[in-house]
């Protein structure tokens, strides 16, 4: 029997693969900047569960961190892509 | 099952439905703004919930076992989703400012007073 | 110093938080204390003039963060379940109708400023795009503009939220 946690992980693969196809696809950059963001709030609440399946505290705390860093690449994307770099 | 566990799996169907209609969106709608709609509202609130289900079970936990690292878990899996909530919310807007500065004007849009303003 | 006490203090309020569970005083060991005290202090010496950069301390009044922590949980997190059920319906049937409008918010501080533009980007059908630096006023893309809005060329901003005043409640906690 597959536990209902594995079950919501497997659900947010599938959805990160979905998001994607609209990275690869997008047709400007700003389509690919939003796509990345999606991935990676995904990947964040997944790792939060796997925390859980785990049970290893250490997968939340490299969600925070992973979680801010991405803050901060996205910030600068944004950035460049509005020509103020 | 008991009515924590009821909680729990709600919770993990909550965030997974908004999620799925997130992606759902970003594949579907017609310009960089509406499917900044989808991403950001869906998503957050997907991922506020599957960390919810986090929150419960590792209080629960700590309630019934006295584990001082259950309490851990929930309050780690809190602030990842506080930084989740923030921080999406100001780099959307970031990203929406930068597509209108270089020149991505919104489809089908009846109104758009940002390009008539020459800020 | 007041500046290095807050930042200090902020710091160190977020170590215990993500320390806690690790040891016997209260919830917390010996050594992760000192560690925290000495960090925090570090943390206050190099960032107090980049978290206080206004040099206003409103937020420091307990009764403007307990409205925070009443406003986070209360009406922004219904607004915000509200946000989602209109997007899930958006996305079903596709029916939307863009276009940017100008939103006046009345708000003078850059504070009151910043959480409405976050709030607005949560809640129903609304995203900030930009800020009128002289006036003050959002540039607001909206899903779903109603009949007529595109003719007029200022909104007011509580006209955005349906069921929560969300801009007063915003006033009375950063103004």
């Amino acid at each position: 029997m597959i536990d209902a946690w594995i079950l919501t992980v497997i659900c947010l693969t599938v959805l990160m693969v979905l998001a994607t196809v609209r990275l690869v696809l997008g047709p400007t950059a700003p389509d690919r900047a939003i796509a990345l963001d999606t991935v990676n709030t995904l990947v964040i609440a997944a790792m939060v569960i796997i925390g859980v399946i785990f049970k290893e505290i250490i997968f939340v705390d490299v969600a925070i961190v992973y979680g801010l860093l991405s803050f901060v690449s996205t910030l600068y994307i944004a950035k460049y892509i509005g020509g103020e770099l | 099952m008991t009515a924590v566990e009821i909680i729990m799996f709600a919770c993990l169907a909550i965030g997974v439905v908004f999620n799925t209609l997130g992606v759902i969106g970003l594949l579907r709608f017609p310009d960089v703004y509406t499917r900044m709609h989808a991403t950001t509202k869906a998503t957050t609130f997907g991922s506020i919930f599957t960390s919810l289900a986090v929150i419960v079970y590792g209080l629960s936990m700590f309630f019934s076992q006295a584990d001082s690292q259950y309490l851990t878990l929930a309050i780690h899996a809190f602030l990842a989703a506080a930084c989740l909530a923030f921080t999406n919310a100001v780099s959307a807007h970031a990203i929406a400012r930068a597509a209108h500065r270089s020149g991505i004007r919104p489809v089908l849009a009846v109104v758009d007073r940002l390009a008539e303003a020459n800020l | 110093m007041i500046a290095f006490l807050v930042t200090a203090g902020m710091a160190f309020l977020l170590y215990l938080v993500l320390t806690a569970g690790s040891g016997s005083i209260g919830f917390w060991s010996f050594s992760e204390l000192v560690m925290g005290v000495l960090l925090a202090i570090l943390n206050g010496l190099i960032a107090r003039n980049f978290l206080c950069r206004s040099k206003s301390y409103r937020l420091l009044d307990p009764r403007r963060l307990l409205q925070l922590l009443v406003y986070v949980p209360g009406p922004f997190f219904v607004e915000l379940t509200k946000a989602n059920l209109d997007v899930a319906y958006r996305v079903i049937t596709m029916k939307i109708r863009p276009g940017i409008v100008r939103v006046h918010s009345g708000l003078k501080t850059d504070l009151g400023i910043f959480m409405l533009a976050n709030s607005i980007t949560l809640t129903p059908g609304t995203l900030s795009v930009g800020i009128d630096e002289a006036t003050n006023d959002l540039f607001i893309h909206n899903i779903n503009v109603s009949e007529g809005d595109e003719k007029r060329d200022v909104i007011e901003s509580t006209e955005l939220f349906g069921l929560a005043n969300l801009p007063a409640w915003i006033r009375r906690i950063a103004e």
